[in-house]
């Protein structure tokens, strides 16, 4: 549906931020994501950053995953779903 | 700027001076100029011919040119092909209107890639065409490489087993060359690859008995050139995903513009394979080598004498799935 | 960013896998049958069929690809719009390099260009403003498709252009939403579903909470979901729990990026430029408020109203793309595929697009 790719903030401008990925970089739009930082991570699609990624967030989905993977279902059945 | 007129086509005194002052001031082959044609001995009984032609946007690009290219592009085909590359012809088409200096530029490139990879630059033709007609320049190259018995592909000896290696990182050429065109944004420090492999190749055929085919994965990139192989050599192959080298840059600029690295041109790249009880020996010869210390075992032959040969890639789930050659141009994408 | 590699870690993802076929069994054995879920978004599709990961599970998980392809729901009379619009005089057609093979009854926009129509392909939809501005003496004109994600970069792209008071800009609006045909799937009872894998990016602008009618109107679960091998695997498995506890619920598993009121600022664009209207789906008809338009006061920068394409009514072929979209049937159920029906010379446009159902049938499901 729509390709989005992960890229962090290397410099600002007043309409634009200058974006890496891997090491490739491109010039994006920020419109909509007026919050945003130098070093913040940002999704891509089309040319603009279309939201600030939380990497808090991010680091709590894999550690939530890994206890399901160890067995520790207990907090994930019933109670643990409410994402 | 001085820039190149019709009239350095039309034969005259122009023409000449541009054949002296410049092709056969570098390339230096005043000797064979007295004929219309060059005429060589050949130190061999069996001999490799290729040709090709350059046409390339942006004519200079990070890591090389249009003459560059067509100079080691050549080299190349020969190489891969089990051939010493011996003589190549030279053929110019410009546009009128190119500036003299990068011609020169170019033709220097030449003179000095040729040098590297050992072949002699043996003839060569100008023509200049109206503003339009072509876009800048376009070089066409011939090459003529000696094959030595000892040094003979077979790929017919192909077996279950046998082990698939590539040189080094994918994608790097074609990743510089989407940079360098600025049409889509992309800003990256990635340089083309393009490089002659002719050396690299021949100490690989000198140390090595078991190698059985080469390709160098050019246009369409490395599955592209793969499947053909596995069509015209009627065998499947399965590679895995995990174990292709990428660099990062190259990766990062394919995810932003949704392109497969696979399907990207490289231009200083081989694609061996081998008897696997030479697989160590041969990437220690390839990682002993400026050329081929990125390289590495990216699959194997998992069966022979097939009706159509496939290539198979195994992902990290443990299936496997058929790739395809390049189906057409490649186009950034949303979706 | 560290996190996100362990997303598609090879060994985290392989066991991810056992785990959803682990439940996925449970499943069998309670239901006598097998879950069948749908991907509403293309880009699953793609990811979950390159991954391998459709494969590995066939057995024991049913995924059935939706109608989240911008370019496959496109109906074949737009496409034809589309490609004669390339003809119009002293036009520059602007479009998303995805659009650029789609076949139209006659021709393609790749083979319009072939024959000299100036088409560029660009990236950012922004770029087709700056080349407007380069180009004072042509029309230019971008080809709008896409979702929600892609919905709000077009209404940037008009605001832009308004500033820069251009006369010589317009899009040309084909775009879908997402609410609008998940109703009409669910209400037509064609596919029986246990379950939406809910699209990451158009989550991203419209939010969690847009998805409640799923849960309170059609009492089916959807887990938002991202792209990256065990992020799909994750979705999967959230799905399978839901379904074996007996819960309905929506679930927001691709946090760090979606939020639950979605991106407000996109949201607000999209309000100030665009408004509600019918649009024709491939296969499936004009959906009621399906897809947005530009609002009256922006009349100067639609291309529908500022020029007069008309088509006749399109070839009529055997392709099923109609009904690949709705999930009715499988890629090899159409007589075309991979017959005369291939990415090289594709018939449908599923399978043009990359992420097309039968493209990425094609490409990763064939022959393992």
């Amino acid at each position: 549906m729509c390709l989005g790719v992960p890229a962090k903030v290397i410099e600002m401008e007043e309409q634009r931020a200058l974006v890496d990925v891997m090491g490739s970089r491109m010039y994006v739009g920020i419109f909509f994501v007026p919050e945003v930082r130098i070093d913040d991570y940002v999704l891509l699609h089309a040319g603009q950053a279309i939201t600030v990624v939380d990497e808090e967030y991010a680091k709590e989905s894999i550690e939530e995953w890994r206890n399901v993977l160890d067995g520790k279902h207990g907090s994930f059945f019933r109670s643990g779903l409410n994402s | 700027m001085q820039r190149i007129s019709l009239a350095h086509g039309e034969g005259g005194e122009l023409t000449h001076q541009l054949i002296q002052d410049l092709f056969i001031q570098s390339f230096g082959h005043s000797e064979q100029t007295k004929l219309d044609s060059a005429i060589l001995a050949i130190p061999s009984q069996t001999i490799a011919v290729t040709t090709d032609s350059y046409v390339i946007k942006p004519i200079f690009f990070p890591g090389g040119n249009i003459g560059k290219l067509a100079i080691t592009g050549t080299v190349n085909d020969l190489a891969v092909s089990g051939a010493i590359p011996h003589v190549i012809t030279a053929g110019f088409m410009i546009e009128e209107g190119f500036p003299i200096k990068s011609l020169k530029e170019i033709v220097h490139t030449m003179a000095s890639e040729a040098e590297r990879a050992g072949v002699n630059i043996v003839a060569g033709d100008t023509k200049v065409v109206e503003k339009g007609s072509v876009d800048g320049l376009f070089i066409n190259t011939t090459g003529i490489g000696v094959i030595q018995e000892q040094h003979r592909l077979k790929p017919e000896m192909v077996q279950e087993g046998d082990s698939v290696i590539i040189s080094g990182t994918i994608g790097d050429h074609g990743v510089a060359i989407l940079s360098a065109r600025q049409e889509l944004g992309l800003l990256t420090d990635v340089r083309s690859d393009c490089a002659s492999l002719n050396h690299l190749i021949h100490e690989l055929l000198e140390e090595i008995e078991g190698i059985r085919i080469m390709r160098d994965p050019t246009r369409g990139g490395l599955a592209t050139t793969l499947v053909e192989l596995c069509e015209d050599c009627h065998f499947t192959m399965e590679i895995d995903e995990a174990s292709i080298p990428v660099r990062r840059d190259v990766q990062g600029g394919c995810d932003i513009l949704g392109y497969d690295p696979l399907y990207l041109a490289n231009e200083g790249k081989v694609v061996i394979i081998v008897d696997s009880n030479d697989r160590q020996k041969a990437l220690d010869i390839l990682k002993n080598h400026e050329l081929g210390k990125d390289a590495g075992v990216i699959g194997q032959i998992t069966s022979c004498h097939v009706q159509s040969g496939k290539l198979l890639l195994k992902t990290a789930v443990g299936t496997t799935r058929r790739l395809n050659r390049l189906s057409g141009q490649l186009l950034p994408r949303i979706c | 960013m560290a996190n996100m590699d362990l997303f598609s870690d090879p060994v985290l993802t392989r066991e991810s896998v056992e785990a959803v076929i682990d439940l996925a069994k449970r499943f069998k054995e309670e239901k006598g049958r097998i879950p069948v879920f749908m991907e509403v978004c293309g880009s699953h599709t793609m990811a979950l069929a390159k991954t391998g990961i459709k494969a590995r599970l066939k057995d024991y998980v049913q995924l059935i690809a939706g109608p989240g392809c911008p370019v496959c729901v496109t109906d074949q009379k737009s496409i034809d719009a589309m490609v004669q619009l390339s003809e119009e005089p002293n036009t520059i057609l602007c479009t998303f390099g995805d659009m650029m093979r789609v076949p139209g009854s006659k021709s393609t926009l790749m083979k319009a260009k072939t024959e000299g129509k100036d088409i560029r392909v660009v990236y950012s939809p922004l770029d087709s403003v700056h080349i407007a501005e380069e180009n004072p003496d042509k029309e230019v004109i971008f080809l709008g498709i896409g979702f929600e994600t892609t919905i709000p970069i077009l209404a940037l792209t008009v605001r832009e252009a308004a500033r820069k008071d251009l006369n010589n800009y317009s899009i040309w609006m084909a775009t879908k939403l997402v609410e609008p045909v998940l109703r009409a799937l669910l209400s037509s009872e064609e596919v029986k579903l246990d379950g939406f894998l809910l699209p990451g990016h158009v989550s991203v602008v419209l939010g969690k909470q847009s998805y409640r009618y799923l849960a309170d109107e059609y009492t089916i679960s959807g887990v938002i979901t991202g792209f990256e091998p065990v992020e799909l695997l994750s979705g999967i498995y959230k799905l399978l729990v839901l379904q074996l506890e007996k819960r309905v619920k929506i679930i927001n598993d691709y946090t760090y990026v979606v939020r639950d009121k979605g991106n407000v600022v996109a949201q607000t664009l999209l309000e100030e430029y665009l408004e509600a209207h019918d649009e024709v789906w491939r296969g499936m008809g004009t959906i009621s408020n399906s897809g947005l338009v530009l609002k009256e006061q922006y009349a100067q920068f639609d291309a529908k109203k500022k020029f007069n394409i008309l088509v006749g009514e399109p070839r009529v072929t055997k392709c099923r793309c109609g009904e690949i979209v709705r999930g009715l049937i499988t890629p090899e159920e159409c007589v075309l595929f991979n017959k005369s029906c291939t990415p090289t010379h594709p018939i449908g446009p599923c399978m043009v697009s990359t992420e097309g159902t039968c493209a990425a049938h094609f490409q990763f499901m064939r022959e393992v």
